[in-house]
Formats: structure tokens, sequence, C-alpha cells
């Protein structure tokens, strides 16, 4: 009995949590799942039938592999795993398999994974300090980040229903994000140089890290007034962490570079054919960018400043064809939104390098390059903005003023996820959970912070009860009107731009609040 | 309440498992001629919505009663036909007479479970949160936690979301637990109104019939026949006449009408039991074939002497001494009875019986965690059935794991904690001895579990036996009687020992 007791974890909050959420996991097994089905499974097949030299020039399949090397061996794994399943899902020729074994394997495999995950959360809630205990469980920082974590909808509805591999991944940055809170700095590189060869989108917090290891890991002492100090300069840091970094892209790329493949590879890991945003767009600065150009072109055209044959067809028609044509506003090239990312990403790398705030400022440095770089990125996809989530849920529970951010920024990062899932069954399964992480997050953070001021201005409050009607006007009453055949964008448009709106403010306050604490500090030490 | 926030995530848990359940397969998905339970559920609406009242008991050319006739009360009939009219509304092909026989889409089957959840939160999910919310001595998280084992309870969710239950179970179950909480908050009249409310959605909660009379009678009785007590006893059964002919009106206009709505309610003819039930009958059925050798009035008889004898000790007490607490283990051992001995019942049934349980969860929570694990594995053979192995394996661990963290269950098998302090008193009285019973019981749960979890991968990976093709759920249904059993003798003892240390208690203080 005893044994039983401690197996399946008495008064063990944290496994019950862990456990409950992969119940919930397997129990969205038989829901929708998008084409990254088909495109995980089409690698699959890709790493276990093919050699090595072929794995980047496949193309039978439209989905071809365009993940770094080590996710290439990662299927590689899984393909042996899969074979005991269902042979057939690893022909390559097999277009659009889907056996309920192969579904099986694939959704468990996604929740197998999620081990990491659980294991990073864990973690990071050793590092998070629990000064502020309450008496109750449920009012304990820990209970309140590891819900916020494990419970996470987009991870829920991205990587269960949607279907993608997101939860190792983000374990692993979140792991490596609590070595640097536990000062084991070379681990937290490694693990993030791993984690930049598995999946490339996470080059858009790489700058954070750099700069971080090098201001605070290389130089080894500050002056009294926080600047840097030029000769605790170590050597022998910067080499072995150089050598880290060096060894694991060996790993990854080496193998291609011996067979003169690279090139390939990087044009497969870094398509720029796409257009500036997604089929639905991201809700980021461009979804208002391009949404001013559509209001000014109608007003143009209604005071007929515009000649209605000089206006593009798409972009009147529909508006969610891939290549946008704006008509008012000058086209954005993908230069440009380098050049607004970077510019947008500088101040707070610089805020890092002059005013180090240990790990937490890091993280908050770490958040607003992957918020810059979702604000202005080029063909951002809506999932993106968990890469600003998760990290900020880590901040959301050290201080209200974070946590008022937090709670805009995921309320409407996961309210902007809706369209992802556009069938009727999943339909009360996205409102429900969504309910559920957005009254925990906000009742639980407020109940956290109840004694300092309130997290939310009215017009904060207003904007955020806004996203019900929304979503009753998007998907209860538009498909009843006429204008569903005529305008069938109209309910993306809202969401995205209503969406964009609030991230955009998010971004904002986010970085105002990271200034002006860094000023604060540099008149504190003075 | 402060802690109003977790009670809605509570609820919205609940409704998420029960959502993505309902994704999964249905009773007689694809099945034809007969199909399945869903069928008969959307049979009702067709029968209820083209036909005028006066035949929907009745055989003919259009109402064939072989083909899932109506054998349910009057309630029932006009929730199938205010379904009808929403059918109607989207999509008039789903309840079309004759032609939509057998009508299967995925639009309408997104119809059929809406409807159930629906029902479910108008009645049912309600009822279990004001329930755990008027629960008294125990803090707010303890409320809160209970509420979510109850609503997690896999057995429901499983028959109603899965299996899709020819008549929604959360509304019954519903209904009788708004009586529940009525009659034990002294809303008599409001509560006993509930229960006809129930009884006329289903004639199954007749089970439940019997402790709600004692415990009325009973409180009657203490409030004096003479005074309170006989206008209380009046006024009740105003509210139960008027309420059974409203529901039962249209019925009542002729005499051969409202005989044939109970000659469908009640089919005698259909023999001691069906299938593969977890009740003694069929659990006997292995050794003598008593189905088979005995005439039918005779098993009617038997059966009828059986449950009357194992429920009355129980009915008894509870007039004598009517007490809320009582009540609810009354409300137990009674459907349990019912459930083991009486004629003619269904492997669902069992979903009776958990009910009052769950509302003992609190109280007793090692024994009402174990039987409710017990309830939902002997509905084990139909969830197979029906393609639900995969939500029922994992409900069922979701269910365990939140009564483990809520109760921590394993650490209350002192016999306190299982009510069976005065019990063991009074045997150690003449066996000075008798001092294990709490770690029996402990080692029977072990047993029980194991066999349950041996008993459920045998019958999903092995093959039964050419000669014996239903080796594995005769085996299952013997199990889980065998269980009911031993929880029939443990409620019925806590029952009887009830009050006694009640008594001392009163005497020490």
């Amino acid at each position: 009995m005893a044994a039983l007791t401690i197996a399946t974890g008495t008064g063990n909050w944290f496994s019950a949590l862990a456990l409950g959420v992969t119940l919930l996991k397997c129990l969205l097994i038989p829901t929708y799942h998008s084409t990254d089905f088909e495109v995980h499974r089409n690698w699959l097949a890709i790493t276990h039938s093919l050699p090595i030299s072929q794995w980047y020039y496949e193309a039978t399949s439209e989905w071809t592999l365009d993940y770094p090397p080590f996710f290439a061996w990662f299927e590689y794994i899984l393909s042996h795993v899969a074979k005991y399943f269902d042979q057939e899902m690893l022909n390559v020729h097999n277009l659009n398999y889907s056996s309920s074994r192969t579904l099986l394997f694939q959704r468990f495999s996604v929740i197998f994974m999620d081990v990491l995950f659980v294991y990073a959360v864990r973690e990071c809630c050793k590092c998070i300090d629990g000064k502020k205990v309450g008496k109750e469980l449920t009012e304990k920082p820990k209970f309140i980040l590891s819900v916020l974590l494990l419970w996470n909808f987009g991870l829920l509805i991205v990587d269960h229903i949607h279907f993608q591999y997101n939860g190792f991944l983000f374990g692993l940055m979140l792991l490596s994000i609590a070595r640097l809170f536990q000062k084991r700095h070379m681990e937290g590189a490694f693990l993030f140089a791993v984690l930049l060869h598995f999946k490339h989108i996470y080059l858009y917090v790489a700058p954070a890290y750099g700069v971080y290891l090098l201001r605070s890991y290389c130089f080894t002492a500050n002056k009294p007034d926080g600047s840097i100090r030029w000769k605790s300069f170590s050597f022998v840091r910067v080499i072995s962490l150089g050598l880290v970094v060096f060894l694991v892209s060996a790993l990854s790329l080496g193998p291609f570079l011996a067979l003169n493949q690279l090139p390939q590879v990087f044009s497969r890991l870094f398509p720029f054919k796409r257009g500036l945003c997604h089929a639905y767009w991201a809700p980021n600065f461009w979804a208002l960018y391009n949404a001013l150009d559509k209001v000014l072109s109608v007003i143009g055209l209604k005071l007929k400043f515009l000649d209605p044959n000089n206006i593009p067809k798409a972009s009147m028609t529909s508006g969610l064809v891939q290549q946008f044509q704006h008509t008012v506003l000058p086209s954005v090239t993908p230069l440009a939104t380098l050049i607004c990312t970077l510019i947008a990403i500088l101040p707070s790398i610089f805020c890092l390098w002059f005013k180090p705030q240990g790990p937490r400022g890091f993280l908050r440095c770490l958040t607003l390059c992957a918020l810059s770089s979702f604000m202005f990125g080029w063909h951002v996809h809506e999932k993106a903005i968990l890469l600003a989530i998760l990290p900020m849920s880590l901040l959301s529970v050290g201080k209200a003023g974070d946590a008022s951010i937090f709670l805009i920024l995921t309320t409407t990062g996961h309210y902007s996820l809706f369209p992802l899932l556009f069938t009727a069954p999943e339909l009360p399964i996205k409102i429900l959970l969504m309910l559920l992480f957005t009254i925990y997050s906000i009742s639980s953070l407020k109940t956290l912070f109840r004694k300092e001021k309130p997290l939310f201005s009215w017009m904060e409050t207003f904007y955020l009860l806004g996203l019900g009607p929304l979503e009753v006007c998007c998907e209860f009453v538009f498909p009843f009107t006429s204008w569903k055949v005529k305008y069938p964008f109209i309910p993306l448009l809202l969401t995205s731009v209503y969406c964009a709106v609030g991230i955009t403010y998010a971004w904002f306050k986010l970085y105002v609040s990271v200034l002006i604490d860094s000023a604060i500090g540099k008149t504190k030490k003075q | 309440m402060e802690k109003w926030y977790l009670m809605t995530i509570v609820v919205l848990i609940g409704l998420t498992v029960r959502w993505t359940v309902s994704l999964n397969s249905y009773s007689g998905a694809g099945k034809p001629p007969m199909f399945g339970d869903y069928e008969a559920q959307r049979h009702w609406q067709e029968i209820t919505f083209n036909l005028p009242v006066k035949q929907w008991y009745f055989n003919s050319s259009d109402n064939n009663l072989q083909y899932w006739g109506l054998d349910y009360p009057p309630l029932t009939a006009y929730h199938s036909l205010l379904c009808a009219y929403v059918a109607k509304f989207i999509n008039p092909d789903w309840i079309a007479l004759h032609t939509s026989r057998g009508y299967e889409s995925q639009a309408h089957k997104l119809f059929m479970r809406t409807t159930v959840l629906i029902a479910d939160l108008l009645i049912y999910i309600p009822a279990v949160v004001l329930y755990c919310c008027c629960l008294k001595e125990i803090s707010t998280k303890k409320k809160i936690a209970n509420a979510l084992c109850i609503l997690l309870y896999p057995g429901l969710i499983l028959i109603d979301y899965g299996h899709f239950q020819n008549i929604y179970n959360s509304v019954s179950l519903g209904f009788a637990l708004w009586g529940v909480l009525g009659v034990s908050c002294d809303c008599d009249l409001l509560g006993s109104l509930a229960f006809c409310l129930a009884i006329n959605y289903k004639q199954m909660e007749l089970y439940h019939a019997l402790p709600f009379f004692c415990f009325l009678l009973g409180k009657c009785f203490k409030k004096g026949l003479k005074g309170k007590g006989f206008v209380l006893l009046v006024k009740l059964a105003c509210i139960v006449v008027a309420s059974f002919v409203l529901c039962w009106l249209p019925f009542f206009t002729e005499r051969e009408q409202t005989l044939q709505v109970l000659r469908r309610l009640f089919p005698v003819d259909r023999g001691l039991f069906e299938d593969k039930v977890a009740n003694i009958w069929c659990s006997f059925n292995v050794f003598l074939k008593i189905k088979d050798i005995l005439p039918r009035h005779i098993q009617l008889i038997m059966s009828f002497c059986f449950t009357f004898l194992s429920l009355l000790p129980a009915c008894i007490k509870l007039i004598l001494q009517p007490s809320s607490k009582g009540f609810k283990f009354t409300l137990v051992s009674c459907a349990l009875s019912f459930f083991l001995f009486s004629f003619q019942v269904h492997e669902k049934s069992i979903l009776l019986v958990s009910l009052p349980v769950c509302l003992v969860l609190s109280e007793i929570p090692f024994m009402s965690t174990w039987f409710l694990l017990v309830s939902t594995f002997s509905m084990l053979p139909l969830l197979l059935k029906d393609e639900l192995l995969m939500p029922s394996v994992v409900t069922t661990m979701a269910f365990f794991i939140a009564c483990v963290t809520s109760f921590s269950i394993f650490e209350k098998t002192s016999e306190e904690e299982l009510q069976l302090k005065s019990f063991s008193i009074a045997v150690r009285k003449y066996l000075p001895c008798f001092t294990f019973l709490s770690r029996i019981i402990q080692y029977l749960f072990l047993i029980s579990v194991i066999t349950m979890v041996l008993l459920t991968m045998m019958t999903v990976t092995l093959d039964p036996p050419q000669k014996l093709p239903d080796l594995f759920s005769v085996l299952v249904c013997f199990v889980s009687c065998l269980n009911f059993l031993f929880f029939l003798v443990y409620f019925n003892i806590i029952i009887m020992w009830d009050s006694k240390s009640g008594r001392n208690q009163k005497k020490i203080s």
C-alpha cells in the first residue's frame, strides 16, 4: 500500500498536474489533424527509406524536409519505432496515408516526447524564488507557473490537435533557460545549440542568448556601477562556449558539408519565396499594415482617388492569397522586414549588454526578441507567438507588471490561434480549453498579486472582454449572414487585426517596462 | 465563495473531457439493420415529431415497435420531441418518417452529441456544483475537489457521451440529484417534484424511489403525524400526484393508452436479465441456467422477494431515524439491491448506484473510489463493443488520479475513516481478536484492482477460446458481481451501525 501511495504520488501535485494533462492529450487523439500530420509522416518515410544524401533532395511529396538535420535524425529514430506500428506509413510514395495505427503512433510520439517538456517545467519551477509562499498550495507561484506551462492552451492545440512537435522543443528551450538560472551556463549553451539544430525558428531568440552569455558569463566581474569591466574577460570561457557551439553544429551539418549539400540544405531551411504574410495573417505589425492598406484603398475607391482598373484583383477579392499586393502603401520586401526586426531587437539587446540584471533580465530580453521578430518577421506563422508566451510565463509569476502584460499577450495570442482549428467538432474543445486557461491564468495571477494595484486598466479589461463578442460574431453569427459567400475572409481579417492590436500593445508595454527598469536601475546604482 | 474561479475551472475540465469523449464512436455506428442506442434516440425524434401523441406507444405501420419502439416514460418522449424540432430546423432529413432510418452523418453526430451536452449542462452539472457547495463540514478546497471527482466519474461520461445511452442518463440522474439536494436541504416539496420528474423521465429511477419515500415519511413521523407532519404529508402527496398527472396528461384520456404505456415501460416478458449484467442472476447463471429452468412468474416472484428482503432493513432504519446522511447511504444500498436482485436489469443501470455513491465520496473516499472503479469496469464488455477502449482507460485513470490527489485515499483506510468503528467495536465484544478489518479491506482493494487490470488486459489482447466465446465478458460480470455483493454488505453495515455511534458520541459529550 505504501508503494502504491508513492507510485501514484499522493499529495504530489506536480505529478498529478502532469499526468492529468497527459491524459487530456490522450483524449485529444481522435480530433482533427492538419496537413502537418502528413508532413511528419512524409519525413518519417524519407528518413527511414532513403540514404542521408537524399534527405534534402527528395521531393515526391510537396511537404519536403525543411527542418535542420537534428530533427531529421529525430524522425529517423522515430521511424524505427514506427515500423512496429505500421510499415506502410514509411513508404515515401504513400502520400496522405493515415491508418488508425499511424494516427496512434504519431499522436503518441508527440505525447511521449512531452516528457522532456514536463521535466523542463519542473526544473523551471525550482528556479523561481518561492519567497511569496502563501498558505494554500493553489496560491503558490510554483503551482501557478507549472499550470501555466503544462496546461498551456497554445501548446495543447498546436501539438495535440493541429499536430506538431513543439512540446519537446520548448522543453529544450525552457531547460536551457533553467540551466542559465542555475548558473550552469555551459549546459544552457549546449542545449540551446542543440535546439537550434532541431528547429531553426529559435534563431529569433539567439541574439539574447549570445549577448547574455558573452556579457554575464565571459566577463566574470562588473564595476561597482554595473558597467562592464573589460579586464575580467575570460578567454577560456569564450573558447569553451565557442567549442560547444561549433561541435554541435559540426555534428549536425558536418555530414552535409562532407556531401557538399550545404547550399541545398540552407535553401530548404530558408524559403524566401513565400509571401509576407501567411494565408491567415499572423496578428503582427504587418497585419495592421495590410489592413490599413485595405482601408485606404477602399476609401480611395469611394472618393475616386484610385482608378479601379489599376488595383490588383487578388487584393480586393479575397485577401487570403499568399502574395499580398499592396495598393496604396508601398509593398514590403524581405530585406525591409529583416531591417525592421533588427531595429526592433536592438534596444533590448543594448539593455542586456549595458544593464545586465541577471537571468531575469535575460529572460525579458529573450521574450522581447521573440516578440519583436514575431511583430516584424517575414512570413510569420501565428504559432510563433508561443515562442514569446512560454518564456513570458516564467516572468509572469514574479512581478505584477509582467503578469499584466503576460495576460494580455497570452489571451490575445491564444485567441489568434483559433483559426487553426476550423472544424465543427473541435469548436467546443477550443472554446472550452481557451476559457479554462484564460480564466485560470487571470484569476490565479490576480490572487497572487491581490495586494498590488489591479492588473488591468479599464481599457485593457474592455479590450479583453471584446474577444468574446468577436468570437460570437466570427463563428456563430457570420456563417449565417449573406456576407459569407461574398466576403469569406472577414472573420479571419477581424480576428487578425483585433489580436494584432493587443499583441502590439503588449509588445510596446513590455518594451517600455524594460527600458524604464534599466533606467531606474542606473539611477539607483548611482 | 472566494474560490469561484476554481469551481469554474472544474466545470470546464468536466465539459472538456465530456466533449473529447464524444468525438469517439457510438453504439451501433455503421451496423445495419438495427444499429444501436444512438439510432434509437434518433428514431424517437422521428416518431414523436411525425406521429400524433396517441400513436407514440402503439404499434402501427408507421411505428414498428420492434424497431426501437419508445419504451420510456412521457418526459423522455417530450424531450425527444423538443430535440426533433431543433433537428427539423437544421436538417429535416434527420427526422423524416421512414426514410431517415439509420441516418448517419458527421453533422448529425455533432447534433446528437450537442443535445447531450446541453441537457447535461442544464441539469446534471448545476446539480453537482450546488450539491458540493452545500456540503457541510468540509473546506472550500475539498468541496471543489469533490466536484471535480464527481464530474470526472467515467461511467456516466462514457455511457452518455461515448456509447450514447438510449436515454440521457445525465437528465434523469440530474433530476434525481436535484431531488436529493432539495430533500436534504429541507425543501421537501421542490425535492419531491424534481424526483417525480426523474421518474417520469426514466422509470429506472424507481430504484431510488423507496429511500425517498421512507426518508420523507420518516420526516413526517418525526414532526408528529397529528400536526405539522400530516400537513407535510398531504402537501407531498399533492405534489407527487400533480406532477404525475401533468406528465401523463395526454395518456390519461383513454384507459388503453395508459395501460399500453405501462406495458411498454415494464416489459415483463423480456426475461430475468439481458446480455451480460454484473448481477446475481447473470452470475449465478454460469452454474445453473435458472433463466431456462424456472418458469417466468417464479423468476419474477423470486427476484422480487430477494430485492425486497435485501433492502428492507435499511428502509426501516431510515423511516425510524431519518437523517440526510442515512438517506444517502440508503439510496446506495437500495439501488444496489435493485441492481443485484431485481428483474430485467441492464448493465448501464449500475449508474443508478454510482450516483448516490458519488454523493458520499467525501465521507468515505476510499470505498467510494473503489466502488466507482468497479462500476466502470463492470461495463467493460459494452464499452469494448463500442470501440471505446481508449477513452475508457484514459478517463478511468484521470478519475483515479483525481480521487487519489484530492482525497489522498490511501491514507484514509483506518476503521474510523471507513466508518466501521462502531461495527468492529460491536464485533470485538464477542471476538476480541477482531482487529484486522482495515488491513483486510486494503488487501481486498489491491486484489480487486489487480484482477480488474488483468482482466481488462486479457479481454483486450487475448482471443477467447472457441468453445466459450463469452468467457471474458462473463468473467468481468462475475468479478464485478462479487465486488458489488461485498459493497452491499459494507453499505448495510454502515447504515445499521451508524446512529449507534452517533448516540454514543452524544452520551459522551
